[in-house]
């Protein structure tokens, strides 16, 4: 059972139709407390990075993620959901995040619009990573945001994207992944990385 | 590279999709969630619903519309029409879409951008305006489904609507809505190259060629249409196709 942390920041419910369809069981879980009986999880969110963390403060639900992704099970961040995942965040004054992932989440700098709305193409750094499985280089994905992640090790980037310079598109650092773009917005490519997450997560209970 | 986007838009009276006929008013055109996967299908790369319901019992079947898109398509859909608080735009969000456009609502109470972004995020709130040119080189913002002058230059709006926190512009142009010849490359162009948000043409669109002029010359980052695809004078896979062979970039299986 995939559990998907509802903590007040975005839409939900794409995300539980994409998993829905896809055949995974999965639960809406608000309270920190019950992280345990899940298999995997999912961090989703959109808004800003200062009031998602505060909300998981909030209720504890930071902690428990952190303690989650410690017992070795999967996690994935999706759009601000990665964010959170690494150090800090210079979204609106600076910010300290879950810290599973060293780096940090800085404004897009350049002239190019922004948000980065809309779909873009994967450069695929790891192409052997499970995560990958069955997804080609220059595959489109469906990304909107205003800030990105600077990865600080190499080996955690799994795949980019060219918005003018490099943009951080696919995180891993073992079981704990993440997304810049919306899988669940992404068509074939995004559910297909979504199932190659579920698998990961179904893993763990065999 | 990112692509340009092609947008189909869908508009919605009491829960069906209805195109209009010309001195006949409306005709059903069938079921939103249907053709909005058969739009997915064809490889369109965002929808817009446009609730053009006048009774309260029609706005309230939008939500079931908006639930079983959601659980349907795996592109991203904005709603607009009758959205004038942050309560509406919780309904619509929390149903599933992705965004929400507002139009009459922004220009009457501009906090309600800067409402909407601060609560949900700006790349979720896409202020849509009508334009109509009153000078070589100027335009004026026009509310109530383009009845009404609101004596607002287009430029500035979009910029505070920038300002106050939108993620993006939905830029119709009245002069070419409708006419199939083309967009309001000129309009289109100022705008896009003013704010620092994506823009969204709309308005004009007759054959291929007037998608390539507004996403090259006119410097639109998507372009909306509605009778052309759903007529079928072409499709959105056809569209798409031509453009990539010109060199946009556009995305593709």
């Amino acid at each position: 059972m995939i559990g998907v942390i509802d903590y007040g920041m975005g839409n939900l419910f794409s995300l539980s139709k994409a998993l829905e369809r896809l055949g995974y069981p999965y639960e809406v879980v608000a309270e920190p407390e019950q992280l345990n009986t899940y298999s995997g999880l999912l961090v989703p969110g959109v808004g800003a990075f200062g009031d998602a963390m505060r909300n998981m403060q909030d209720i504890g639900m930071d902690l428990a993620i952190v303690r989650f992704a410690e017992s070795g099970r999967p996690v994935l961040g999706i759009c601000l959901g990665m964010q959170l995942l690494f150090s800090e965040s210079e979204e609106h004054g600076l910010h300290k995040g879950l810290g599973l992932l060293p780096g940090r989440v800085i404004r897009f700098q350049g002239e190019r619009k922004v948000p980065h709305m809309g779909w873009n193409q994967l450069e695929i750094k790891q192409e052997k990573h499970p995560l990958l499985a069955g997804v080609s280089p220059g595959e489109y994905v469906y990304f909107v945001h205003s800030y990105h992640v600077q990865v600080e090790r190499k080996e955690h980037l799994l795949a980019d994207t060219d918005y003018g310079y490099p943009v951080t598109a696919i995180v891993a650092k073992g079981q704990v992944a993440g997304m810049q773009f919306h899988p669940e917005k992404s068509g074939a490519t995004g559910i297909r990385l979504l199932q190659n997450f579920a698998k990961q997560c179904e893993g763990v209970l065999s | 590279m990112l692509a340009k986007r092609i947008i189909p838009c869908l508009d919605v009276k009491d829960g069906r999709v209805v195109k209009g006929v010309q001195f006949l008013g409306l005709k059903d055109a069938g079921d939103p969630v249907e053709l909005a996967a058969k739009y997915s299908e064809e490889g369109a790369d965002e929808l817009v619903f446009l609730d053009i319901s006048a009774s309260h019992e029609g706005r309230k079947t939008m939500v079931d519309v908006i639930e079983r898109t959601a659980a349907n398509i795996t592109i991203p859909f904005t709603v607009g029409g009758g959205i004038n608080s942050v309560d509406d735009m919780k309904r619509i969000l929390r149903a599933g879409a992705d965004k929400i456009s507002l139009n009459t609502a922004a220009v009457l109470q501009p906090d309600l951008i800067k409402q909407g972004a601060t609560s949900f995020g700006c790349q979720c709130i896409v202020v849509a305006i009508d334009a109509k040119m009153i000078a070589p080189g100027k335009w004026e913002v026009f509310t109530h489904g383009g009845r009404n002058a609101t004596g607002r230059d287009v430029l500035e709006w979009a910029l505070e609507a920038e300002r106050l926190g939108a993620g993006e512009i939905l830029l119709t142009s009245m002069d070419d809505d409708g006419e199939k010849k083309g967009f309001g490359i000129e309009l289109t162009k100022l705008i896009s190259q003013s704010v620092h948000i994506p823009v969204i043409a709309s308005g004009g669109a007759g054959n291929v060629d007037h998608f390539y002029e507004v996403l090259t010359e006119g410097k639109a980052d998507a372009a909306l249409a509605a009778s052309i695809f759903h007529y079928e004078e072409t499709s959105i896979a056809a569209v798409k196709e031509t453009l990539i062979q010109k060199g946009v970039a556009i995305r593709h299986e």
